[in-house]
């Protein structure tokens, strides 16, 4: 597979790490009243779609970005990666 | 003399070329291949059949071939299961043929055929079922023996294959006819193109064919063709390169035999190379490959494809034998009887099964056409004697011959366009699968691969297929002018199989016939991958080129339902076999992985240390001196030369992080589970690092050399992980972040300097500037210094030994200087150099957790660390490690253990209570790490036992029913050295 990382153009999926859904991205407040199921469902329960999924993967032989790519897992078509850490703001995360 | 040899093709009759078959010499010519000099020979038996053993000839000229695997070479160049259709002939080269016990004129086992009935699809799933136990250890091994390929040489083979990776705007699988037009017209346009070729000539049916172009000759043709690409700098050209896989996103795998055609290659050069193609376009103009018709034992040598034969005859001047028949249901057979006719040989009979035949192809000179005829049997048992029959009129006839030449249609070469799984449809006119729509992205078909059958409809789709695809990248073409060609239509009736047929192949290189798989029919196995497995049918080397849709067709037949409804099996790469040396390329032996090596290897090497593989790195195990003659007695020794005096250990394999920002110590509060944010400038902390789910993972240590700067270090197993973890972290947890990390682990040579004398050794190294006193520079205390005059370099006041210790670090160039200065300068304190075995001793003997301990099962609690684990922050795993379970109580925690008898305990062994059974249920817990204490002068153990705080001095049994021992210990502190850790401050 080809990655066309945001920065450097199409690069070769050998040259990443594969971790899994972006989801992990959206990592529970540690100090809500639920805490534990929250962080629970965020580590253990994964959607499985057949079709379009947003997953992380890492440059580990390039630039050492972490990427949001939307792939289609029946076909490995990519529509888009992003730099995680531009998703991860996004999504309103910070300290 | 080579009886069956003929004149004009694309040899060199000038050439001769000596090889041998089975011990026997022949003589080729330049420009065949083993297939077309055998059959110049008079060779028609070059095989056994997989199950039977039935005696096999060639069928086809090209990769397809079922048949004629040959052992090719000898010693460690022995190759199995090699087609003599595509091994170009040379000097010298020699081949065995396969699957035969004796001879291959007399089989031994050609009793499996007199057996056949016993032998049908599925026999073993059935015949071989009791006893149930002697399937493993007799049937299986008898029939594996009995039925199979070729051998291994089980020598090293003693050449080298590459990877290679190229990239291109339009790779051009195929230089046929089809792919000459698309070169042409693409290499005009100025796109990067790459022109891949299975065979050794560019061509393809044009080297086969006498006719095609109605101006001029191929021949002219392909020789303008081919200088033309050539001068073009744009256009690589690589013929003996198969395209063997259509990848995700243009991306294609392709085998080059780069020697493959010479007896060994030149110095220097791989004999195979795999490359990878990144094509931002593709056009598979693979071609055709050629069908069967199955008839009563139609496998016999002699039987072949008919336009193979035309292949030989045109190409290689060889006929197959003195007198041919052809058996068609199209107009290429009469084809194949034309040109066998005009090169002398005798064609005694075009049987066609069409009653329209003359109609359609015409009368041939020379010969009859019996119109409406079909073979109905053969014989002979060598190769083919006679034919027998069954004419229009139902009468039979026999005709004496020694080869007949079959044709059932043509089917484009489906492979690379399915790789993807695109489902190929079904096309009327030439009754085949075609490709679908649904192909890989960016891939075009032309040519025959895409159902054109004519010359003139290959050469005009393979231009317009280069100008689309280049279109599809911007790139303006105009399509090559194409010389006129010939343009029949296609005239064929489908015809699969004669009726009635016994036993009539369907797929030769599995042995499967017509009646095989109308038993898989009568047994409900109806659907096409069902039919796949419970037959053989398609598998093996060849994939089922020749077999595939004769199969579906029979199956059809008797499901009643139409060829597409029946479907096809899924294609998948690689198209032909592909050598594991060609994959595995020069990562094989020592380069099967990077080695990667410590600064002071060079030294540690003239040292005449032992090295060990820890990961890629090699490190100094242990240091031999001259008259030890045990491992044991050199890493007792430096055991207890380091607790005396000094010693001194390369620990520049331990990842290093180096982690910088304004919030460095926000961030690494939340990497590590216990607190660094209040930690000194000047110190340094030992920390655990969790994953998300509460286990513990790494541990290491983080200096604090400036409000903004912290060095971290992981163990040498974990440093990419927790590299990547941190970045994970920084980028897609806590973005805000301040903080900046990079992996500087082969940037510093790192030393620990071990023992009572360790000050006192690098104070004659450090800069006087520094004070290194043990008030000025306290236990984990950190520091820049510099040495030997300016040196600039790392100072840690950490000890994984239990001594006074330091690990002193300067800039990877400087490694092995420093290392030479360290040995030099502690010569007064008798220094020591220590390897990892005595590492490891003494981290067992101080009770540190190490790998075996930080196994992925454990907590920070079963560990004793539960009390660093923060609850006042955040961070990675700290909330799922107080969930319940993860704290029960009796939870394993780790001890140390010591036999009461000087017995050894071994890690992996498991405690059992002393009294009570031993079994699974009533595990108490398990060794991690053992050693022989030179301290202690006992073996000793660490172990993680249930409830183990609370059990010291309790005597359980250690027992390891792998090495059958059983042996008594006591449970003490895991702490065996220094508990109080009084060493480590003074």
């Amino acid at each position: 597979m080809l990655i066309p990382h945001p920065l450097l153009g199409p690069r070769d999926a050998a040259e990443f790490i594969y971790l899994g859904d972006a989801s992990l991205i959206d990592r529970p407040d540690w100090q809500s009243d639920t805490a534990a199921e929250a962080f629970h469902d965020y580590l253990y329960l994964r959607d499985n779609p057949a079709g379009e999924h947003r997953e992380l993967w890492f440059h580990e032989q390039g630039d050492r970005s972490w990427l949001v790519v939307t792939r289609n897992t029946l076909t490995h078509e990519i529509t888009s990666a992003e730099l995680a850490r531009d998703v991860a703001k996004e999504r309103g995360r910070s300290v | 003399m080579s009886i069956n040899r003929l004149t004009g093709g694309l040899i060199d009759h000038n050439a001769p070329v000596k090889f041998s078959f089975d011990g026997n010499t022949y003589e080729g010519r330049g420009g065949d291949t083993l297939a077309s000099a055998l059959l110049a020979n008079g060779v028609r038996l070059m095989g056994r059949s997989f199950k039977y053993h039935r005696p096999r000839g060639v069928v086809t000229a090209g990769s397809e071939e079922p048949n004629a695997l040959v052992q090719l070479r000898t010693g460690g160049r022995q190759e199995p299961n090699t087609r003599a259709t595509t091994i170009e002939l040379f000097n010298g080269l020699t081949a065995k043929s396969q699957n035969r016990l004796v001879s291959l004129k007399f089989d031994a086992l050609g009793i499996n055929d007199i057996f056949h009935n016993f032998l049908a699809a599925g026999f073993y799933y059935k015949t071989f079922m009791w006893p149930r136990a002697f399937w493993e250890k007799l049937y299986e091994p008898v029939i594996r023996n009995a039925a199979g390929l070729g051998n291994l040489s089980l020598e090293d083979d003693p050449d080298c294959y590459d990877k290679g990776f190229l990239h291109c705007d339009l790779l051009i699988v195929g230089a046929g006819p089809a792919g000459l037009a698309a070169a042409l017209t693409a290499g005009r346009a100025g796109a990067r193109v790459i022109l891949a070729e299975e065979d050794f000539l560019l061509g393809g049916r044009f080297l086969a064919e006498t006719g095609g172009l109605t101006d001029m000759s191929a021949a002219d043709w392909l020789a303008v063709t081919q200088a033309e690409l050539a001068a073009m700098d744009n256009v690589r050209i690589m013929p003996r390169t198969t395209v063997v896989g259509a990848y995700d996103h243009g991306i294609y795998g392709a085998l080059e035999r780069v020697a493959d055609h010479v007896p060994i290659p030149e110095s220097g050069r791989p004999r195979q190379i795999f490359w990878r193609i990144y094509a931002k376009q593709a056009v598979v103009c693979a071609g055709g490959i050629e069908r069967p018709i199955s008839f009563e034992n139609n496998d016999r040598p002699g039987v072949m494809l008919a336009g193979a034969v035309r292949a030989y005859v045109n190409r290689w001047a060889v006929t197959p034998a003195q007198s041919v028949v052809v058996f068609t249901n199209n107009d290429d057979g009469h084809r194949t009887a034309r040109d066998l006719i005009a090169k002398g040989v005798s064609v005694p009979a075009v049987i066609d099964v069409r009653v329209d035949a003359c109609a359609s192809a015409g009368d041939i000179e020379g010969t009859e056409v019996l119109a409406g005829a079909q073979i109905v049997d053969t014989k002979g048992r060598l190769g083919i004697k006679s034919v027998t029959i069954r004419l229009a009129n139902g009468q039979t006839r026999v005709v004496p011959c020694c080869a007949v030449a079959v044709s059932g249609g043509w089917n484009p070469n489906l492979g690379l366009t399915c790789h993807q799984r695109g489902r190929p449809v079904w096309n009327d006119t030439i009754h085949a699968f075609v490709p679908g729509a649904d192909l890989p992205v960016g891939q075009l078909v032309a040519g025959a691969a895409n159902g054109v059958m004519s010359t003139h409809g290959a050469l005009k789709s393979g231009a317009e297929s280069a100008v689309q695809a280049l279109a599809n990248i911007g790139i303006d073409a105009h399509p090559a002018e194409i010389p006129r060609a010939e343009d029949a239509p296609l005239s064929i009736t489908p015809f699969w199989h004669v009726k009635g047929a016994k036993r009539a192949w369907v797929d030769f290189q599995n042995d499967v016939t017509v009646k095989d798989i109308r038993l898989a029919h009568q047994e409900g196995f109806r659907s096409v991958e069902h039919l796949k497995r419970y037959t053989t049918l398609g598998m093996a080397t060849d994939q089922g080129k020749t077999a595939n849709l004769t199969g579906l067709a029979v199956m059809a037949e008797l499901t009643g339902k139409t060829i597409p409804e029946t479907g096809a099996t899924i294609f998948r790469p690689p198209y032909t076999p592909v050598a594991m040396g060609a994959l595995a390329g020069r990562a094989v032996g020592r380069e099967f992985h990077p080695t990667r090596l410590t600064p002071s290897h060079k030294w540690a090497k003239e040292q005449g240390a032992e090295f060990v593989e820890v990961g890629n790195w090699l490190r100094a195990q242990y240091f031999p001196r001259s008259g030890e003659t045990n491992w044991r007695q050199s890493v007792d020794r430096e055991v207890l030369a380091t607790r005396r005096s000094v010693g001194v250990c390369d620990v520049t394999t331990l990842g290093k992080i180096d982690v910088q920002g304004a919030h460095a110590a926000t961030f690494l509060n939340k990497i590590y589970a216990n607190g660094f944010g209040k930690l000194p400038v000047g110190k340094v902390r030992y920390g655990v690092m969790l994953r998300e789910d509460g286990v513990a993972y790494d541990d290491g240590t983080a200096a604090r050399l400036a409000e903004d700067h912290f060095v971290v270090t992981t163990t040498t197993a974990n440093a990419v992980l927790v590299y990547r973890n941190m970045e994970f972290a920084r980028q897609c947890l806590w973005p805000d972040l301040d903080v900046q990390l990079v992996s500087t682990t082969e940037a510093w040579a790192q030393y620990a300097v071990a023992g009572p004398n360790s000050r006192k050794v690098l104070q004659k190294i450090v800069d006087a500037t520094f004070d290194i006193s043990n008030d000025a520079f306290p236990f984990m205390a950190c520091g820049e210094i510099t040495v030997c005059g300016g040196l600039r370099a790392r100072l840690f006041r950490i000890s994984f030994s239990g001594e006074l210790a330091y690990e002193i670090a300067v800039p990877t160039q400087y490694g092995d200087a420093l290392m030479r200065r360290l040995i030099e300068e502690g010569a007064e304190y008798d220094i020591t150099p220590y390897g990892t075995e005595a590492l490891g001793v003494m981290r067992i003997e101080k009770g540190h957790a190490a790998g075996a301990e930080l196994n992925g099962t454990t907590t920070a609690s079963n560990l004793g660390l539960g009390r660093m684990v923060s609850k006042k922050k955040d961070c990675i795993g700290n909330t799922l490690s107080e969930r319940e379970g993860m704290a029960l109580d009796g939870a394993m925690a780790l001890v140390g253990l010591k036999p009461t008898n000087g017995d050894i305990v071994l890690a992996g062994a498991h405690l059992m209570n002393l009294e009570g059974p031993v079994d699974a249920a009533h595990d108490q817990g398990y060794v991690t790490s053992a050693a022989y204490s030179p301290v202690v002068k006992s073996s000793i153990g660490l172990s993680l036992l249930k409830d183990g705080s609370n059990r010291m001095g309790e005597t359980l049994r250690a027992i390891s029913p792998l090495d059958g021992s059983d042996v008594l210990v006591q449970v003490v502190s895991a702490h065996f050295v220094d508990p109080d850790g009084g060493r480590l401050r003074d």
